[in-house]
């Protein structure tokens, strides 16, 4: 029997994908629709009334990516919290706490899952939405629409790790995803210029965390962007930095997972 | 050394006292039964040798390597069947094997999970998802992910719990060949004729401690005497010390020889207590465990 190293990680990736894989359906095509919905809804009553960029950049164009990037953001915590929470009231979480798996490992392979999750269904959003525009294509900078779009998964999904292993019940996961996700990634100048706002919720929306990665990502689709992307960028990684020691503080202390 | 060596281990939930101080080896090749009520704090010995639970005091190792400090080494050595009938809905049998010998670190298992799943019955349903699967094929897809690293020291609380006859049988056969080849087995059951079948040492538990721990041979004979089943309506005062357990108009007692037998049918004649049914039986496990569990200052053979 041949033991080699790193096996461990990969193999509860490999379950992580093939978890989301399987039910494809609800994990991949539902959020790539519930997307296209808002992006017809939005762009159709907005698109005469809001001006971004002072105009630069139609309105529809400008939705698509902070559509696309609330995917990537909303899909990676959905997906690491409700493996973790599932598995943790069926008891199956037994199944990965008996193995020699380290922190780092568990980890990594819950966070690194979460992101192919939101990165899958954010290039599916993009697919669909590309038609209404067409022009996004012509990205000035991809790199950095690529690194906001890593950072932002990862840092999601590494709450709705915590989230998951936090909550007891379902509806407690639920309350933190309606409660606090749902409205940052909502208040976080998806569908607006935050330049649009009164000063104070300009003011208040530079505290959000996913304001940073929304503008940083939309800063790789039109080189504009409403505060600088090397400051969101900044921002995006001592948050990731932080939380990532948190998580893998509490994953070491075993919190909540050996009682 | 020991297979598996718990030191004064002691763990609290809340007020409630789980362990109190518990001290035990379990040598390497052995096959032993670890047997107490619901709530003797069984599982929560189990858990902390799995690292499930911290034990707030004294320390656990798998041969050799602690449970904490040294916890990779000491889980790789490790096979335990968990006592929940737990499952993972979005895999095949085949595919949960296979991710549990990767989690280990496993790289080319298949043959051996080819294996166990022919000696554990399932080659037919390999491919079928854990949902459709009846509870004792469940049941035997958790040992077969205990054992898919091939783990020297193999834990066991409560497998047959839910298991029809036959395939209890096939599955101890299994066990049973596994300690032949030389692995360590913990057995935890409620089926004390599966402990007096299949155990060669075997410790009892009472709230938290344990209370005897002997060779099953020196249990028994210890314990040595009369077991009397009697029917009747009461018992003369004096023996209702000498019950061990009682169900409706059937008293089950433990007599230390035939001359109490005299007595006691003496008593009952003397006070004109009619007798419906009377047997008597050799003492086995079920006896020895009920008269421990039934003597509070009891502390057999520990040291």
């Amino acid at each position: 029997m041949r033991v080699a190293l790193g096996t461990g990680w990969k193999t509860l990736l490999h379950k992580e994908l093939l978890r989301f894989w399987k039910v494809s359906f609800q994990t991949i095509a539902a959020p790539v629709l519930t997307s296209l919905l808002y992006l017809l809804i939005f762009s159709h009553v907005l698109a005469a009334h809001v001006a971004v960029f002072d105009g630069k950049v139609a309105y529809t164009a400008f939705l698509v990516p902070g559509l696309v990037m609330m995917s990537v953001l909303q899909n990676a915590f959905a997906n690491s919290s409700s493996s973790v929470i599932q598995s943790k009231i069926t008891g199956s979480l037994i199944f990965v706490l008996l193995p020699p798996l380290s922190p780092f490992e568990f980890f990594a392979a819950y966070v690194v899952g979460a992101m192919v999750r939101g990165l899958v269904v954010g290039f599916g959003v993009f697919a669909v939405t590309l038609w209404f525009a067409p022009s996004l294509l012509d990205m000035p900078h991809p790199l950095w629409a690529l690194a906001f779009a890593l950072a932002g998964s990862g840092i999601l999904g590494t709450l709705g790790l915590i989230a998951g292993i936090a909550a007891d019940k379902f509806d407690q996961l639920a309350a933190f995803q309606n409660f606090i996700i749902v409205p940052l990634t909502f208040l976080s100048g998806v569908f607006y210029s935050i330049h649009s706002l009164p000063p104070f919720w300009q003011a208040a929306s530079h505290l959000n965390p996913f304001f940073y990665m929304i503008d940083g990502f939309r800063y790789g689709f039109f080189g504009l962007s409403d505060t600088s992307p090397w400051l969101s960028l900044a921002i995006v990684c001592a948050f990731a930095i932080a939380l990532t020691a948190l998580t893998l503080a509490l994953l070491a202390r075993g919190w909540k997972l050996r009682t | 050394m020991p297979a598996v060596s718990f030191k004064d281990v002691a763990r609290r939930y809340g007020d409630v006292v789980a362990l109190s101080g518990v001290d035990l080896d379990v040598q390497a090749g052995e096959f032993f039964g670890l047997l107490g009520p619901n709530g003797a704090g069984k599982t929560t010995l189990i858990s902390i040798l799995a690292g499930l639970v911290r034990a707030h005091r004294g320390t656990v190792s798998v041969m050799g390597h602690d449970v904490v400090s040294d916890y990779r080494k000491a889980r790789r050595l490790l096979g335990v069947v968990p006592q929940e009938l737990v499952f993972d809905p979005f895999f095949t049998v085949r595919e949960t094997l296979r991710f549990q010998a990767g989690y280990f670190g496993i790289v080319d298992a298949d043959d051996w999970i080819d294996e166990i799943l022919a000696h554990l019955d399932l080659t037919s349903k390999a491919d079928a998802n854990m949902r459709t699967l009846s509870g004792g094929m469940k049941r035997r897809v958790l040992v077969g992910q205990a054992l898919v690293h091939r783990p020297p020291v193999i834990v066991l609380d409560e497998p047959t719990a839910g298991v029809d006859v036959e395939l209890r049988q096939s599955l101890w056969a299994f066990i049973r060949r596994l300690n032949r080849e030389g692995h360590t087995v913990m057995l935890t059951t409620h089926y004390l004729e599966e402990a007096e079948a299949l155990c060669g040492r075997i410790a009892m538990m009472k709230s938290g401690r344990i209370v005897a721990l002997d060779t099953k041979q020196n249990l028994l004979s210890r314990f040595a005497g009369l077991t009397v089943r009697l029917s009747a309506q009461r018992l003369p005062q004096r023996w209702y010390e000498r019950v061990l357990r009682q169900e409706e108009g059937l008293f089950v007692l433990g007599l230390p020889s035939h001359a109490d037998l005299e007595a006691l049918l003496a008593d009952l004649r003397g006070e004109a207590i009619a007798i419906e049914d009377l047997s008597l039986a050799e003492t086995d496990l079920e006896q020895v465990f009920l008269r421990i569990m039934h003597d509070d200052r009891a502390a057999f053979g520990i040291a």
